[in-house]
């Protein structure tokens, strides 16, 4: 919303400077975005007087003259053909910058001719693009020194408030100077063109109004005998100020009261309507030539100004371009109706109409401004384009827009801080325009009309205390809940900070990335189902929410790979999605690596990222998440973008906790990636919470006094026969003397069956209470190879 | 006598310090003092000497040997010396090689600011909640007093899923629906933040279809508007690091609050350049008001009984503006160059005793 100050003040008796009003303006909820003041761009420009305008001795085309300025006589080289003595012209004085040049002029010397500073013309100073000759003011015969833009009237600041969709009314000027005068900054003026304009006949156009809700109320005048043309220069001037082409007198004036009082009017060519005026819904296929120019198609929701033939515009949002005025308009029709905000804007929407006319409607229009907008604007086009005026037609009545409730004016303090007393919340609401109303039940306030966006206390406490100012809201610290502050995590959220923190240390680097990717790739992560497809996607390289977060991450390992990343790990915690439910969202610590472990290094050569990377990144988030890795198992089985030979999971019974391996070849061709990747997906949510019984207390530690005793053991195990399970059945042949047993080798080759594989381990004995003797010794050996053999089949190796 | 114990120690001197290193000194010693050793040999003769001459004779040997062995016992400890110079000149290394190298992670600038609001707002006795992404229109939109023919719901901002058993999710727009699901589930006091992936229809160089939000919420019986400036200041202060940041409160409109305020901190914007302090001009970074009725009621709270205050503003643009990052979309690329320079170390946990930042 656009404005000027000059316009402003048309309705706001103010001694308030432009700084004043626009802090005020801004802390009120009208925000202002820019202020423009097109006086600056012209302040060097000055009224200058001619005093003599001769040939140029040594140029046909030139002349010098003798230019009279602000700052005394100074000699000119002009080009201009109608520079003459004696006239006032404008001077741009050395030093200063013409913006339709782009040049800031120096003293020079023209073909042996001093010259300095300019006279300019309108275009050179892009006020239009008049290039014939330079600018003539001889005819208002302003004083030598008036600033050039004072003499234009363009010395009115613009402002550019943001308006929030709830204040329809400030969409007007007289809106914003009733805001002002509440607030302190002056008094509302009576409002301009508010006389009645007496009807003198019967309109021959009459109105019906057949689509209900729609449009409850149509206001027309017939006004018979007019003669369009171009508006007078302030109208236009206002008119440009913000933004608006001037039209033809009649078009400019719907405009002006859009803007001055958001009214938004129209007129109809009288001559070109058929009959009566019908106010009805569209029919499917019915087109309407609007007046920007464009054929629009209706649907059967949109509510129509039509004759007895045809659409003629779109109801609170275009005319049509059959049925407008144009210079050879001669009777007119003025409408001033109340359309439905919800429809105008759906049909607006449905259109793809930007108007200010819907603008307004969608916003709500004072439903009490049809009559007053009606004479409003008979009185204006009476006023510049002549011509006499109907009876006003008035068909159907205002939508009931009248409402009370109940107000404790001591609301105020209890949700704001800040206590108002009585006298002063009355005095600003009744400055808004409520009424205020006590009897033997309390206070009631009932709001204008033309503020449809207050509906109860809560509103009135707002409408208050922007008035009162915000500034006035007291600094209050909340009050502690506890001397100390508790955890603001609960345990499973504080997994979501612990993983990622471990996977950091462990050398990936963190990112974030979108929810949804593209449908096809979601395929090849187990999703890709219908129910999880966005029906409106930005684009279609983000139309599915993401049932994995690898494909993301894989995603950017190619593009790290362009920028010449050849290897990289990320990780990133976040969701993926299962289903649209609200429970169908997991929390995912997921991550990559491609490429080599490291950098080359002069002392140890980096190595391929294998899958026990990604192993050890999966055991790291987990068990800085709070998983019981140590009770964890590992199975060779993981989904199907995983290579089949080189992947697992980690589980707690049937519970997966984990996902990990090399990714799967094809998945790397689909993404062109011509190196290892390994990936893991840790399933946050899965993990158990522990239970909160006895505190934070460890287990009592017991050190036994004795050495441990250490044996090696090699055996020939078939080559599907896995690690884990050897070393668990090593681990249990004697549960209490075996602490520990780690799988130190593993080989195949020569020496080693085929279809075998020799694994090698290392068993901790801990004596207890007595060192072992030799015997304790060989008999826990046995043990050891018995039960392998019983679990694995294997043998120990000669 | 005397003429052959002055020549062997003449002889045995000499060794003694012929030898080059402290093996070839150890010979010397055996082959002097040893079992075998010329003096022990010579000692040996003593017994066929006369009583008389036994006694000085012997005198004089032992102070050769004594002699003998001071001289090799200087000799080695030279030679030693010698030896560990000269061993520790060739052990030299060149300590200007890089070490090996150490993984070096890092965490995302807009985790670690969502850290920090975790850690200032729990200071201030908030706990989080969280909700899903995939929400309904409910919880969403009516629930918020956001009626259905309010412009956020048309598909222009709002994205939504297929429709599915009847029903059409949507994205959630912010994070205001898990207000809606504490005060369904909870009673007052309620005291919440809620950081969160947060989605609308817009992309370009300020707006990302996906982004992050952060809610808060208090209901009780007493908390109004001036809380709401004190906490708000508190906040930005703490988590800008400007003890004097000027924040602004003025009003606006949003459908779940009334009233309403947009907040806005200090900034000047001289030279091109946006610095957050005092200056000259204001910097809009979140929008916040006192819960609308229409909202507790919805969530099945007395509104006559109880109120309170909701925020909420966006992850991504405080973190740009702490931490001086000029493009949003950045913060999606997951560039390994960017992570490690925007990036923060897996050590630095903020928190408020202990520093927020670095």
């Amino acid at each position: 919303m656009k404005f000027t100050l000059g316009w402003l003040k048309e309705h706001l008796e103010t001694e308030a400077s432009l700084e004043q009003i626009t802090e005020k303006l801004t802390m009120l909820g009208l925000e202002v975005d820019s202020v423009h003041n097109p006086a600056e761009a012209l302040a060097p420009f000055r009224v200058a007087y001619v005093i003599e305008a001769k040939q140029h001795p040594n140029a046909d085309r030139l002349r010098v003259c003798r230019v009279q300025t602000a700052d005394g006589e100074i000699q000119v080289v002009c080009g201009a053909p109608n520079a003459r003595t004696g006239m006032k012209a404008v001077f741009a004085p050395e030093g200063s910058y013409v913006p339709g040049t782009g040049i800031t002029l120096k003293a020079t010397e023209i073909r042996g001719e001093a010259s300095s500073g300019m006279l300019v013309s309108e275009r050179e100073l892009e006020l239009s693009d008049d290039h014939d000759g330079i600018i003539d003011l001889s005819a208002s015969d302003p004083a030598v020194g008036t600033p050039f833009a004072k003499v234009m009237g363009l010395d009115d600041p613009i402002i550019e408030i943001g308006l929030t969709p709830n204040r329809g009314d400030c969409a007007g000027i007289r809106g914003i100077a009733r805001d002002l005068a509440a607030a302190g900054l002056g008094v509302l003026k009576p409002a301009p063109y508010s006389q009645s304009v007496p009807g003198s006949f019967v309109s021959p156009i009459g109105v019906r109004l057949e689509a209900g809700d729609a449009c409850p109320m149509f206001v027309g005048r017939y006004i018979r005998g007019v003669k369009n043309g171009p508006s007078p220069a302030w109208l236009q001037r206002r008119l440009k100020a913000i933004g608006l082409r001037p039209i033809s007198a009649l078009v400019d004036i719907t405009n002006y009261f859009t803007m001055d009082r958001a009214r938004p009017l129209h007129v109809f060519d009288a001559d070109k309507v058929h009959g009566d005026i019908h106010v009805r819904f569209s029919k499917p296929g019915e087109t309407l030539e609007a007046l920007d120019g464009r054929t629009y198609a209706a649907d059967d929701t949109m509510c129509m100004i039509a004759d007895e033939k045809l659409g003629e515009a779109f109801g609170g949002i275009m005319g049509g371009e059959p049925s407008g005025c144009s210079d050879e308009t001669v009777n007119v029709f003025v409408e001033s109706a109340w359309f439905d905000p919800v429809r105008t804007a759906a049909t607006g929407r449905k259109l793809g109409i930007h108007s200010d006319a819907r603008y307004r409607f969608e916003r709500g229009v004072d439903p009490q401004s049809l009559m007053s907008g009606a004479e409003a604007a008979a009185q204006m086009i009476v006023e510049l384009c002549g011509g006499e005026a109907s009876e006003p037609v008035i068909a159907g009545a205002e939508p009931n827009w009248k409402r009370s409730f109940g107000f404790r004016p001591e609301r105020v303090a209890q949700l704001t801080g800040v206590s108002v007393g009585k006298a002063e919340v009355r005095q600003t609401l009744e400055a808004l325009g409520f009424t205020w109303s006590e009897g033997g039940h309390g206070i009631a306030v009932a709001p204008p009309s033309w503020r449809p966006d207050v509906h109860g206390e809560a509103d009135l406490v707002e409408e208050v205390i922007r008035v009162h100012g915000y500034d006035a809201i007291p600094v209050t610290p909340l009050p502690r809940l506890s001397s100390l502050p508790q955890p603001a995590m609960t345990e499973q959220q504080a997994r979501r900070p612990r993983a990622r923190r471990a996977l950091a240390s462990r050398g990936l680097l963190e990112a974030v990335t979108f929810s949804f990717l593209p449908k096809a790739q979601a395929a090849k992560f187990g999703g890709g189902e219908n129910k999880l497809t966005v029906a409106n996607p930005i684009s279609e390289d983000l139309n599915q929410m993401r049932p994995s977060i690898l494909p993301n991450l894989l995603d950017a390992a190619v593009r790290n790979r362009n920028f010449g990343q050849r290897s990289g790990g990320l990780f990133e915690v976040g969701p993926q999605y299962r289903d649209p439910s609200a429970g169908g969202q997991d929390l995912m610590a997921s991550g990559i690596r491609w490429g080599q472990t490291g950098p080359r290094h002069w002392a140890e050569a980096p190595r391929t990222v294998d899958a026990f990377d990604a192993k050890a990144d999966a055991l790291a988030a987990l068990e800085a998440a709070g998983a019981p890795v140590a009770n964890a198992q590992v199975a060779a089985e993981a989904p199907g973008w995983y290579h089949p030979g080189q992947s697992g999971s980690i589980r707690l019974g049937k519970v997966v906790l984990a996902t990990f391996g090399a990714l799967h070849p094809a998945i790397l061709r689909d993404y062109d990636i011509d190196a290892a990747a390994v990936g893991f997906e840790c399933f946050l949510d899965n993990i158990p919470v522990p239970r909160a019984k006895g505190g934070k207390s460890r287990s009592l530690l017991k050190v036994e006094p004795l050495l441990p005793v250490e044996r090696d053991f090699a055996f020939l195990v078939a080559a599907d026969v896995s690690a884990d399970a050897l070393a668990r059945a090593a681990r249990q042949a004697d549960k209490t003397m075996i602490t520990e047993v780690s799988v130190f080798d593993v080989y195949t080759g020569k020496g080693v069956p085929e279809g075998q594989k020799s694994l090698a381990v290392s068993v901790t004995y801990q004596p207890r209470g007595a060192t072992l003797t030799d015997e304790q010794i060989e008999a826990l050996g046995a043990k050891v190879v018995a039960a392998v053999a019983k679990a694995t089949g294997g043998v120990l190796r000669g | 006598m005397a003429t052959a114990i002055d020549q062997l120690r003449a002889d045995l001197l000499a060794q003694v310090h012929a030898a080059v290193s402290t093996a070839a000194l150890e010979e010397v010693r055996v082959s002097a003092l040893g079992r075998k050793g010329a003096i022990t040999e010579q000692m040996k003769t003593l017994g066929q000497l006369p009583p008389d001459e036994r006694r000085a004779a012997g005198q004089a040997f032992n102070a050769l040997k004594d002699e003998v062995a001071a001289a090799l016992e200087t000799r080695k400890a030279g030679l030693e010396s010698a030896e560990l110079e000269a061993r520790l000149a060739q052990e030299r290394i060149d300590v200007t090689l890089p070490a090996r190298p150490q993984p070096e992670g890092r965490l995302h600038p807009l985790m670690q600011t969502w850290d920090e609001l975790v850690s200032i707002f729990g200071e201030m006795g908030f706990v989080i909640a969280e909700g899903p992404d995939i929400e309904d229109d409910w919880h969403n939109f009516t629930a918020l007093n956001i009626p259905e023919e309010h412009p956020a719901r048309q598909e222009m901002d709002t994205f939504y899923l297929q429709e599915h058993d009847g029903h059409r999710p949507v994205l959630r727009t912010h994070t205001s629906p898990v207000q809606i699901r504490t005060m369904l589930s909870q009673k007052p006091p309620i005291r919440i933040i809620v950081p969160g992936r947060t989605f609308r229809s817009d992309h370009d160089a300020t707006h990302s279809p996906m982004f992050h939000q952060v809610e808060g919420l208090v209901i009780d019986e007493a908390t109004h508007m001036g809380h709401l400036k004190g906490t708000l200041i508190e906040f930005c202060r703490a988590f800008f690091g400007i003890d004097d940041l000027p924040v602004r409160f003025r009003n606006s409109h949003f459908p779940f609050t009334e009233p309403s305020a947009e907040v806005d901190i200090g900034c000047s914007r001289k030279g091109g350049g946006l610095t957050i302090g005092a200056g000259d001009d204001w910097l809009e970074i979140l929008g916040s008001g006192m819960v609308h009725p229409k909202v507790l009621e919805y969530c099945g709270i007395d509104s006559t009984k109880y109120q309170g205050w909701a925020f909420g503003m966006g992850i991504e643009r405080i973190a740009m503006l702490k931490y001086g990052i000029p493009d949003l979309r950045t913060m999606y690329d997951s560039d390994l160059r960017w992570l490690r320079h925007y990036g923060f170390m897996p050590l630095d946990v903020p928190s408020m005793l202990g520093g927020l930042a670095r």
